[in-house]
């Protein structure tokens, strides 16, 4: 169920690798990109395309933490609490994000708009503390810059 | 010192830009030389990898099968997932031709026709800056077929992570990249024998690969007298945590960290003027060191080996007099046991123990009997498993006891206090 331009990229991807199988991944985030998550019967579709078992996508899809088998919110908010910016005070960071969002770590806020999640470093530490919202990073934080970035989301 | 890696010159991340500077200069030297002149040339500049193992690059390349008959691959670190490391994201953005000129040498010098530039799935926005260097470099006729007329053709792509650390390491990486699952695998065979598809395969940092055109241009005589003899080169460093200016660095190799972490040029000191109570030198699975012990030691890999610790990626994490060490390690701990891929019986288990024994101590209910435990529980994942990840779980939490001890005790004496109260 990818759109037809999606599969068009897709099936260029096959050129790059001498197995199909190589083609998963970066298909995967086809998927995704196209539907902000990847469901059971995607990660079917994804299968036969690529010419692996669902059981192998969904293994795939499970081992990765950036591919969510799950909906989430409208923004997504990853907050990073490892050392470099635990140092920089990521505490304070993820309770503002918590507060603006209406929602706690690992949820998504009743109106569907906010998911927050703790993630591993980034690689922004000289940024830090940090966060990312889908492919942007938020970076040299304070509990106030933070609000005024979450109030500004639509 | 000048800077190579890094030049401060705008708009260097345009292929224009990048030419009118020299950029691609050393592709076009190195075509004029045989491939094994110049694995020679990088083999004598003495260059060591940049991922985090310090093995020499030249010797590396030197173990891939000679000759063009059979399929090999270059795959390209780009991972750049262990905590406290930032660098490589640095040229991504600021000189990817650097990066990119550096990969078609390699395959060049080894013979390789398709090279994947693996990068670590949260840096999208990054990927695309390299995917658009990348179709640059292909429309100047500098990637693809018969390149610069020399008969030699190559490709590369970038193939995007997904969120796990364990990608970086080099097996795990090859899985990934053929659509499994980050699985380290059992060495050996080593990847120059079977590698990505089962065909010899060379994997490189993408620092390492960024190197190379500055050997080729201007000698490895000349490179190796950069830094220190042994562990020559300009090195990327990444500095963070308590210091008034974090941020990556490019020095030579051998400057004194406390040079690094103080000197307004670097790092600029720690705020409001605190000592450093621990620094951890090259990334969180490298050996802490007590702030006190640092005179003398420098940026380089025998001189933080002769100190306790490693180079690792050379990213700095300076802990002021305030820090909570117990938080600091149960942090990294939680790290560790998040990123096991769960393949070994001792990594799988040992992380979780370690993990759940921290936060004991972090909520002050360790008894004094787990100091000990935690060092036992590390020594037992240290050299047990499949690949390096439980090695690195085990190095912060047997260094953080074994050098600040007296910081877990106090958490066991304050409960006690607490509980006589
Ligand atoms: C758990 C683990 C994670 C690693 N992560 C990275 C990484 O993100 N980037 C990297 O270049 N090397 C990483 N390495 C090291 C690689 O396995 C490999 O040694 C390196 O990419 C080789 O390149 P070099 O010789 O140019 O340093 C990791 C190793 C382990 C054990
Ligand atoms: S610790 Fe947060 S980005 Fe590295």
């Amino acid at each position: 169920m990818l759109s037809q331009q999606n599969l068009e990229k897709a099936q260029a991807l096959f050129t790059r690798y001498p197995e199909k199988k190589a083609a998963l991944l970066p298909i995967l985030w086809i998927a995704q990109g196209q539907e902000g998550w990847i469901s059971q019967e995607m990660m079917k579709y994804v299968g036969d395309l690529v010419g692996v078992p669902y059981a192998h996508v969904l293994g795939v899809v499970t081992f990765y933490t950036m591919f969510n088998d799950k909906k989430l919110g409208k923004h997504h908010i990853e907050v990073c609490t490892n050392v470099a910016c635990l140092l920089r005070g990521s505490d304070k960071i993820l309770s503002a994000v918590e507060k603006a969002c209406g929602t706690k770590l690992g949820s998504t806020s009743i109106d569907g708009k906010f998911t927050v999640s703790e993630v591993e470093c980034m690689g922004a530490c000289g940024g830090a503390p940090m966060l990312a919202i889908g492919q942007e990073y938020h970076e040299h934080l304070t509990s106030e810059k933070t609000e005024q970035l979450l109030a500004s989301l639509k | 010192m000048e800077k190579f890696i890094l030049p401060e010159i705008k708009d260097h991340h345009q292929i224009d830009v990048y030419e009118q500077h020299g950029g691609y200069a050393a592709l076009k030297k190195a075509v004029q030389m045989k491939p094994d002149e110049v694995i020679d040339e990088v083999k004598k500049s003495g260059l060591r990898g940049r991922g985090g193992a310090c093995f020499p690059t030249g010797l590396k390349w030197s173990f891939m099968p000679k000759g063009n008959d059979k399929p090999k691959y270059l795959a390209v670190n780009g991972d750049e997932s262990e905590p406290g490391t930032f660098k490589d994201r640095q040229i991504f953005e600021f000189n990817p031709h650097l990066l990119i000129e550096g990969i078609i040498i390699g395959c060049y010098a080894m013979g390789i026709n398709a090279a994947y530039i693996y990068i670590r799935g949260e840096y999208g926005k990054w990927i695309s800056m390299v995917d658009k260097a990348l179709a640059d470099a292909y429309a100047k006729g500098y990637i693809g077929i018969n390149i610069l007329g020399t008969g030699f053709s190559t490709n590369i792509y970038t193939h995007q992570g997904a969120g796990a650390y364990i990608c970086g390491e080099e097996s795990a990486l090859m899985n990934s990249v053929e659509g499994e699952r980050g699985y380290p695998r059992i060495k050996p065979p080593f990847p120059a024998q079977r590698g990505l598809w089962g065909a010899p395969t060379t994997i490189n940092n993408v620092e390492t690969m960024s190197n190379i055109p500055l050997i080729i241009n201007k000698g490895a005589e000349w490179y190796s007298k950069i830094g220190v003899a042994k562990h020559p080169g300009p090195i990327l460093v990444g500095i963070s945590g308590h210091v008034n200016n974090p941020g990556v660095y490019e020095i030579p190799t051998g400057v004194p960290l406390l040079t690094l972490i103080n000197d307004p040029q670097y790092g600029g000191g720690v705020p409001g003027g605190k000592s450093i109570k621990a620094v951890i030198p090259g990334g969180s699975s490298t050996m802490i060191l007590r702030g006190e012990n640092l005179e003398g030691v420098n940026m380089d890999a025998d001189s933080l080996k002769a100190a306790g610790s490693s180079v690792g990626t050379a990213g700095i994490m300076v802990m002021d007099e305030d820090t909570d060490l117990v938080r600091v390690l149960a942090r990294i701990a939680h790290f560790y046991h998040h990123e096991s891929c769960g393949q070994c019986t001792p990594c799988r288990e040992g992380t979780g123990w370690l993990e759940k024994m921290l936060h004991r101590f972090e909520h002050y209910e360790a008894r004094k009997e787990d100091v000990d435990m935690l060092v036992n529980v590390a020594n037992q994942i240290e050299g047990n498993t499949v690949c390096a990840l439980g090695d690195a779980a085990a190095w912060p939490v047997q260094s953080f006891v074994k050098r600040f001890r007296e910081e877990f005790e106090k958490r066991v004496k304050e409960k006690e206090e607490i509980n006589a109260a």
